[in-house]
């Protein structure tokens, strides 16, 4: 039963006797790209706190490698949602945060993410403040300060929900292919449809609040996918959004 | 050379922008200066600008030294007024609860008729710089405070746990997100309180006090001399102008990445 990544085990959630989550089950494998798909206000959230130890939950069990999440472990490296650089530290600065939050002298930490500018698309702008960079550059360098902890898994919350539709293709094509290279684990929480087809191996689609696992649905097309015109990729869209929207379905 | 001509810019934009400010200040003291010309007031009433001037050029020793008597009051009363600003404000976000009990009562303090309790504070700390020192605190740790607690509170709620799913304390988001979060509001707060700053230190001195515009206003007036009282207002206008300026200049060195990103955008 228990093996390698992160499991969750029938975890659920109240807030005052309001149950948010109800029954979820998933599992992320070493390597895997799997995403939750779910309406608006139906506990992505509150899933995201649970595994950064934001939250406890009121039941079930979260194992890592099949040892108990223990709170105040931080195992997990969050990409919050838009970018949430912090305005007044310089890019290099944003990007050593993990490490030297984690206790890095910030020399060793500089030098750990200095060789990795170049391949995130930021070389040059090491000394820029966040504001002087567009909305795709913001978000390599989010990307670069959460791969940069080292942790095993990337908890990455809806990343390019805030760039305009054309930058946010670009995004995912360029994250596809990132993660090609490095074959991180993540676990990406998304409304983007498109998105989760794009880039996952397997979806989980969340029912209305309070949620369950609707459905899991595994993509076996082969990575990278086209950014435009796969019928593959929209049969799997048309898959996800026929569980959305009927969810008995 | 390239410096030069980027500073020469700068200047010639600034005064652009304190070109219809400049110009409304000309016009009212050049209709002053014709109006006591033309209708034959009395100086002892209505001084002219150009006999202000004169007044103040002939007593600016004495003006000088009652200037740093009041530059010095406001000096040690706003920075004690900004440190223990800054103490209750780390109280307050570290221990919510004990803003319920601290608000009330320093809300009180800033109901306080100055005109009522200045001569008091002076009763009570005597006539050196301490009363002033209380004085200036008194009027301007409320408001930086609530400056300061505000400008905790605008922190991004997405950095916050960003830090927190990094394993920072409290300590270590507190340094990181929330004090850096709160200096566009601790400006906001800088900028208003140190012009009552200066307000407060004359007030008290005007209460009692050996120097200090305050107390040279009082004299100037017992004497009958508005022009003498206009020139010491000059001076703690210029004074007050001088502060403001700097507070402005402190901000930008502070927060360099404000002032890149306007340039960016």
């Amino acid at each position: 039963m228990t093996g390698a990544g992160l499991e969750l085990r029938r975890v659920r959630k109240s807030f005052d006797d309001r149950p948010v989550l109800d029954d979820i089950s998933l599992v992320v494998r070493p390597g895997e790209f799997v995403s939750i798909v779910g309406p608006s206000g139906a506990g992505k959230s509150t899933i995201l706190n649970l595994l950064t130890g934001r939250l406890t939950p009121d039941g079930g069990e979260m194992l890592h490698d099949g040892v108990p999440l223990a709170s105040g472990s931080y195992r997990f490296a969050f990409m919050p949602q838009r970018d949430a650089l912090l305005p007044w530290l310089r890019i290099i600065d944003n990007t050593t945060l993990g490490l030297e939050v984690a206790g890095m002298k910030r020399k060793a930490a500089r030098a750990r993410v200095a060789p990795l500018f170049a391949e995130f698309g930021l070389d040059g702008f090491e000394r820029h403040f966040p504001a002087q960079l567009s909305g795709g550059m913001r978000q390599r360098a989010a990307l670069l300060r959460t791969v940069v902890q080292g942790k095993a898994v990337l908890l990455v919350d809806e990343p390019f929900g805030a760039l305009d539709a054309l930058t946010r293709t670009q995004m995912q094509q360029w994250l596809a292919a990132m993660w090609m290279r490095h074959r991180w684990t993540v676990l990406l929480i998304t409304h983007d449809v498109r998105e989760a087809a794009l880039l996952s191996d397997r979806v989980y689609v969340l029912s209305a609040r309070p949620a369950r696992i609707a459905r899991t649905i595994p993509v076996w097309l082969p990575h990278p996918r086209p950014a435009a015109g796969s019928p593959e990729v929209a049969t799997v869209e048309a898959e996800i959004l026929n569980t959305l929207f009927n969810p008995e379905f | 050379m390239w410096k030069a001509y980027a500073f020469l810019s700068a200047l010639a934009r600034a005064l652009g922008h304190a070109g219809p400010a400049l110009l409304s200040v000309v016009t009212l003291i050049v209709g002053w200066e014709a109006y006591v010309h033309f209708s034959g007031i009395s100086p002892t009433v209505l001084p002219a600008p150009s006999r202000v001037l004169a007044q103040a050029y002939e007593h600016r020793q004495t003006l000088a030294g009652h200037g740093v008597a009041t530059l010095q009051a406001t000096a040690f009363g706003f920075a004690s007024s900004l440190l223990a600003a800054f103490l209750f404000s780390l109280l307050v976000d570290f221990f919510p609860q004990l803003r319920r009990a601290l608000f009330p009562v320093f809300i009180i303090t800033q109901t306080l008729p100055l005109i009522a309790i200045a001569p008091l504070i002076v009763l009570w700390f005597g006539f050196g710089l301490m009363p002033k020192i209380v004085l200036v605190a008194l009027i301007t740790f409320f408001p930086m405070l609530v400056a300061l607690v505000q400008g905790y509170a605008a922190t991004d709620r997405d950095i916050e746990a960003l830090l927190a799913s990094m394993g920072a304390s409290r300590w270590r988001i507190f340094v990181t997100a929330r004090l850096p979060s709160s200096l566009p509001y601790f400006f906001a707060g800088l900028r208003i309180s140190i012009t009552y700053a200066v307000v407060g230190a004359i007030f008290s001195e005007y209460a009692g006090a050996a120097r200090g515009l305050g107390i040279y206003i009082l004299n100037a007036k017992n004497n009958f001399r508005p022009d003498l009282v206009l020139a010491a207002v000059l001076v703690s206008s210029t004074l007050t102008l001088a502060l403001f300026g700097a507070t402005v200049l402190i901000q930008r060195a502070a927060m360099p990445w404000t002032r890149l990103s306007e340039e960016s955008r």
